[in-house]
């Protein structure tokens, strides 16, 4: 072995989709990796620098999955542009890491094969060589690297010390010295990838004895999973799962977030003397950050889902069953992941939209992501429905506020299938389906500590989140309902006093027709930021105390203050509320145009508006108003 | 030698080997050339083995095809450039 260098490495890790890529850079990194955008685009750059035995500093980029180099979407674009050192600000890699799954090397190899000709230095990392031996499969490593005319090592990413192997070689490995071969890498066309695929079979041929008995667990779970009947009900019942655990489980934990933010709160009101600073702190900051925060619980069970049934192998299995159902309304099949997620927040789901490659795909699901009932609303829900719908059992069994927040999740399901519908029919006339082609991958068991970072790292970000963008909100909308300030002597709240009041009464008129006040139109101005403050910010305008038994007391005061008429009203408003304004940013950031953002939000105005004057003048005539 | 066929026509528990593909004609929304390359990439080679292993609900589409060691869910409409035997 050669004498560890004490020169720094940059790798680049290369593989197909489902190579376990990802995994082994969670095994190689942990929780030193770092995740951006790349600049002007929306593709996710990991990267994490670790320090190898003999203190090497090594670091590595996780570069997005790809077939081939031919790159048809952004990020396939972007693995090709690292490769061969063409994109700006990246530094060209020193070794090329291909990662290939030991149990399904065919569509690696080829990739392997095209990677060869760009002529930098490789490594083939098989990963899952474990689950791969286990089967019975068979390597002749010393030939397979002979073969492929670089070296090759085994990793087991899953487990504790799996990349010893990898670690040591990277030690070992020499920058190459002198000029980097030319490349010979050229669009393929279809027979020279051919060539390629036949070359890549006939090297595992010859290097890979495969086991006398395949392995059927995968094609066993499979017959009952994706089932035309079964699998449907299957796919349901993990939904109905998924749901009762974002709502039920989270609960206690979430009232324990929002306890502490109240009494911190409680603390500066009654550390500080009363004033502009206890204010700012205490209703601008703590009550504004906290009421967002508070629903790091819910999102974290969530994710915890998606992740699981992510390295489980399912999702792929659900874009499956729900294509052809989902392509009815014009949605592709793997649109169904991203609107999945948009049940936790509309941000993380309008992100998972890249995993669509065809753009006006990716636009209708986009376009329809913020209909789907995110857990922001859920406070506001929860507050009208306690207030006005009566706790009554309806048939013995079903219970009426239930009954009606059901209700109001279906109705957002059923209109974003409307718009999509829609979309299809007015905006892309000459509409064809794009092509569903994915590998649906052999199913393996989620490992926890690659969960666990996972969940990290989301965490990491919804935080972040909530301590820029939101923050500066909070301090923008305290600023509007608390300047300027009442004047001496003056009757009623402060807050009429002040620019959001007059906002709430510039715009009352308008809202009238929906049977909205001027409380409800300055409620929301704040719920601009986020839509669950609008909750915080009634209790403000009605002039209570905010803390514990506060949504009780505000329940309380709207029941007195408003008709049922009015309660509806503001309840469809909620199905559509085009008001959020971290939604609107992503979708101008994802979209790369302001024009998505404004249709977005003109399109889900339309509807609200639209719906709230129906509901209300309905509600009206039924002698409810 | 059995029949030439498209893999798109085929039923639910076909076992063929891919004899060529033939994307002239074919309804997908790719050109030709782009919808062979992709068909390439995911393993549809001629000579592979091939296996029809699920159907969806509705019109029994897409389908979910075991491609030699590999499974691969694809629409008919583009398993139609697939000609098996």
């Amino acid at each position: 072995m050669l004498a560890p260098l004490a020169t720094s490495l940059n790798l680049a890790l290369v593989g197909t989709p489902n190579s376990g890529k990802t995994s082994l850079f969670n095994a190689l990194t942990g929780s030193r990796q770092r995740a951006a955008n790349y600049p002007g685009v929306t593709v996710e750059r990991k990267s994490g620098t670790i320090q190898t035995a003999a203190g090497r500093t090594v670091t590595i980029l996780d570069l997005p999955g790809t077939y081939s180099l031919r790159g048809r979407s952004p990020d396939e674009e972007i693995t090709r542009e690292v490769v061969f050192g063409e994109l700006t600000g990246e530094k060209t890699p020193d070794c090329i890491v291909c990662v290939a799954d030991a149990t399904n090397l065919r569509l690696s190899f080829r990739l392997l094969l095209e990677l060869k000709q760009v002529g930098r230095p490789m490594l083939l990392v098989l990963n899952m060589i474990d689950l791969a031996r286990r089967r019975g499969i068979v390597f002749d490593l010393d030939r397979l690297s002979s073969e492929l005319g670089i070296p090759v090592v085994t990793a087991v990413s899953v487990r504790k010390g799996g990349t010893a192997d990898l670690l040591a070689h990277l030690n070992a490995l020499a920058p190459e010295s002198g000029a980097p071969r030319a490349s010979t890498w050229r669009p393929h066309s279809a027979s020279e990838l051919r060539a390629l695929q036949r070359e890549a079979d006939r090297i595992i041929t010859a290097t890979v004895t495969p086991p006398a008995r395949p392995d059927t667990a995968t094609t066993r779970i499979d017959s009952v999973v994706l089932h035309p009947v079964a699998g449907l009900l299957i796919l349901l019942t993990v939904l109905f799962v998924m749901f009762q655990a974002v709502f039920s489980w989270a609960q206690p934990a979430m009232e324990l977030l929002s306890g502490a933010f109240a009494s911190l709160g409680q603390f500066v009101h009654n550390e500080l003397p009363g004033g502009l600073l206890q204010s700012f702190l205490q209703n601008g900051v703590i009550s504004g950050v906290g009421s967002v925060v508070v629903f790091l619980p819910q999102i974290l069970i969530l994710f915890l889902f998606i992740l699981l049934l992510e390295d489980f192998g399912y999702m792929a299995r659900a874009a499956f069953l729900m294509d052809r159902i989902m392509g009815g309304a014009g949605l592709h099949g793997r649109a169904f992941i991203p609107l999945l997620s948009s049940f936790a927040c509309a941000i993380p789901g309008i992100m998972a939209a890249r995993v669509i490659d065809n753009r006006r795909d990716r636009l209708t699901t986009i376009l329809i992501a913020p209909l789907m009932t995110c857990s922001a609303r859920i406070p506001v829900y929860t507050l009208i429905i306690s207030a006005f719908i009566p706790q009554r059992e309806l048939c013995g069994f079903i219970n009426l506020q239930g009954l009606v927040m059901f209700g109001l999740y279906a109705a957002g399901i059923a209109s974003a299938l409307l718009v999509s519908f829609v979309a299809k029919i007015a905006m892309w006339r000459d509409y064809e389906p794009s092509p569903f082609m994915m590998e649906l991958p052999d199913y393996k068991l989620p490992r926890a500590k690659s969960v666990a970072l996972g969940l990290y790292m989301r965490a990491k970000m919804f935080l972040q989140r909530a301590g820029t963008t939101i923050f500066s909100m909070m301090v923008l909308i305290w600023f509007l309902a608390s300047f300027p300030q009442a004047p001496v002597g003056a009757e009623g709240p402060a807050i009429n006093y002040s620019l959001a009041a007059t906002i709430g009464r510039a715009i009352e008129p308008a809202l009238a027709p929906l049977g909205f006040n001027w409380q409800i139109a300055v409620a929301l101005i704040p719920g601009m930021a986020a839509r669950e403050v609008a909750v915080a910010a009634l209790g403000t305008v009605y002039a209570i105390e905010g803390g514990k038994e506060a949504a009780e007391q505000i329940g309380q005061v709207l029941a007195n203050n408003w008709s049922l008429a009015t309660a509806l009203s503001l309840l469809v408003w909620y199905i559509f509320a085009p008001q959020c304004a971290s939604t609107l940013a992503v979708i101008r950031r994802e979209t790369g145009s302001s024009k998505w953002m404004a249709i977005t939000f003109a399109y889900m105005l339309a509807l609200a508006y639209v719906g709230s004057l129906v509901t209300y003048n309905i509600a009206h005539a039924l002698g409810l108003g | 030698m059995s029949q030439l066929k498209s893999l798109g026509n085929a039923k639910r528990g076909f076992l063929g080997r891919i004899h060529s593909i033939c994307t002239e004609g074919c309804a997908s929304i790719l050109s030709p050339a782009e919808l062979e390359s992709r068909l390439i990439e995911m393993g549809f080679v001629e000579g592979a083995r091939v296996e029809i292993l699920h159907e969806g609900i509705f019109g029994k589409d897409p389908i979910a095809v075991r491609v030699d060691n590999a499974t691969v869910a694809i629409r008919r409409r583009e398993a139609m450039a697939i000609m098996v035997d």
